[in-house]
């Protein structure tokens, strides 16, 4: 069941890199979202028939539902000027987001604000915590790593200019780790999102050890809803044919083994 | 309190504003998004025989004035559209919302097996169909480019079914009044227009088409005034009743459409952006009525001169 939620802003800070945090005041939504979970926002300043941008959530309780975004174009932009006090549409919760009840160690891999979800699953994830590989090409792109450090996770953080942890790709010290439980036979899950090389190659590792991959899918939206079939994601069906799938509702997490590249 | 009852196609509708194909999937999907008891009935996606996937992405680009999109008709296929999206829609409202189905083929026996097999489904109140889709190279668009052959098949789709039938009409075509006899003639019950307007959008830095499928259709704000003179000039042309769409976002937008001569309206593209709209533009046509001392909503119904 869907809510289209008039919030208002609490606050919209730069946090450098193009990046910024919004605050939305959204009691309906803050108790309804699910870590993996997306909203279609209304962006105010826009002309009223402008589509809505979709916006994966960093956080939501007590209220206040937490967007973690970059600006990269027209909507973001003019996103970024809303002030506190400002009323903004907000339809959700939408889309199928990460499941909360595997076992395993969450192994949790993130690039850019493909952080925003993790954040919210690490929290919600409560004492089952694990590592965060979180990559980047510089400093600059690796997002609220202290926000996960407080919550008692263990960051690894990769850059490709080397200005921060590993240098080079995430895959880089993640390769290292699920060597190590493969050696020790462990059990593990692995949860992204980020930049679709970076889904792809988590996506990979997950089929090829034969453990649960939960890939964020990221694709531009125009209903968010499931009514248009615009937002298409190849799946495979258990009767081996291909399925175009809707990331809005069917994803946007999907399972690693479903996904036709 | 204004009467918004209208007739459409034989059918009585609680409102005249209903959801246009395409833009509101099988009916269920925005439940909790706008109060459905001021739709006067939903339109489903366009279903054909068979499962059809529909166009390579992208499928969609956000342009000034509106959207161009090329879905191209992903669908279940008739028979899992009744399995499951159907009984899904009638089980979440209860059955309280009247629904139109959308359907295409890609030959006269298809659309005429399609009709046939929705016939006496519980739960299905009307046949829109759709010859006037620029997305798929079979089907569709072709049969509504000709007269005669749009005749043709509407007879045929008459011969197969006792529902109501509501062939949706291209814009793109030099007298839509032509369409509109012939689908009169043929045994049409009414007339829903406008479809989208063939468009398309080009990447300048890659230099190719943005679209999937290349080219795809034009919908939102810009065609509204296409709309309006395709009713206007449709409304004269033919006594059937008319479903008019296109760029309807605010009430005006659908008022507009029924003094060019519509009994019903539908709201499409205008959903995503705020999915309360179709309610929001049934509110304001009672309101319009109020104010000028309309009794009935069908009152206003041609008005222009």
């Amino acid at each position: 069941m869907l809510t289209d939620e008039l919030s208002s802003v609490i606050s919209n800070s730069d946090i450098g890199g193009g990046y910024r945090f919004l605050l939305l005041d959204a009691p309906q939504l803050a108790s309804k979202l699910q870590p993996g979970q997306f909203i279609h926002v209304r962006v105010p300043g826009l002309e009223p028939s402008a589509l809505r941008r979709p916006f994966s959530v960093f956080d939501a309780k007590d209220g206040v539902v937490t967007v973690l975004f970059k600006v990269v174009g027209r909507g973001t932009k003019v996103l970024a000027q809303a002030g506190a006090g400002e009323k903004v549409s907000v339809l959700g919760p939408l889309g199928h987001g990460f499941p909360l009840s595997g076992v395993g160690a969450p192994l949790l891999v993130g690039g850019g604000f493909g952080v925003a979800p993790l954040h919210f699953l690490a929290r919600r994830l409560g004492e089952r915590k694990g590592i965060l590989f979180i990559g980047g090409r510089t400093e600059k792109d690796l997002l609220a790593i202290d926000r996960f450090e407080a919550l008692g996770w263990d960051v690894r953080p990769a850059t490709e200019d080397g200005s921060m942890g590993y240098k080079g790709f995430v895959t880089g010290p993640l390769d290292e780790t699920l060597e190590g439980f493969k050696r020790f036979n462990g059990k593990y899950e692995l949860f992204t999102c980020g930049p679709d090389g970076l889904l792809k190659a988590v996506s990979d590792r997950a089929v090829a050890a034969g453990m649960p991959g939960w890939i964020s899918m990221d694709r531009h939206m125009v209903c968010a809803a499931g009514a248009c079939y615009a937002c298409i994601q190849r799946t495979r069906l258990p009767d081996g044919s291909v399925y175009n799938a809707r990331c809005c509702v069917n994803g946007p997490v999907f399972a690693a083994k479903d996904l036709v590249w | 309190m204004v009467d918004l009852s209208v007739k459409l196609a034989g059918l009585d509708l609680p409102t005249p504003v209903v959801t246009a194909s395409g833009t509101f999937g099988y009916g269920a999907e925005y439940l909790g998004a706008l109060d459905y008891s001021k739709l006067g009935a939903v339109t489903a996606k366009g279903v054909r025989l068979d499962p059809w996937p529909g166009n390579p992405m992208p499928r969609h680009c956000e342009v000034y004035g509106g959207l161009v999109n090329a879905i191209g008709l992903q669908g279940p296929g008739v028979k899992d559209f009744v399995k499951y999206f159907l009984t899904h829609f009638r089980r979440e409202t209860g059955g309280s919302v009247k629904m139109i189905v959308n359907i295409w083929g890609g030959s006269e026996d298809e659309y005429a097996e399609v009709a046939s097999r929705l016939d006496g489904v519980e739960g299905v109140h009307a046949i829109e169909l759709n010859v006037s889709c620029p997305n798929v190279k079979e089907g569709g668009h072709t049969f509504g480019q000709d007269p005669v052959v749009l005749s043709r098949l509407v007879k045929k789709v008459r011969a197969a079914t006792k529902l109501p039938i509501i062939p949706k009409l291209a814009p793109n075509v030099p007298d839509i009044g032509v369409y509109a006899r012939a689908v009169e003639d043929a045994g049409a019950d009414a007339i829903s227009l406008i479809n989208t307007i063939p468009a398309m959008v080009i990447d300048i830095e890659r230099r190719k088409p943005v679209l999937g499928n290349r080219t795809g259709g034009l919908s939102g704000r810009g065609i509204h005034p296409v709309a309006v003179k395709c009713v206007y000039d449709a409304h004269k042309a033919v006594k059937l009743p008319l479903l008019a769409m296109g760029g309807i976002y605010e009430p005006e937008d659908a008022i507009e459409l029924m003094l060019a001569g519509a009994s019903a309206v539908a709201v499409g593209t205008a959903t995503f952006s705020d999915p309360s709209t179709a309610a929001r533009v049934c509110d304001g046509i009672a309101a319009y009525c109020e104010r000028h001392g309309f009794a009935s909503v069908r009152d206003i119904v041609g008005l222009c001169s």
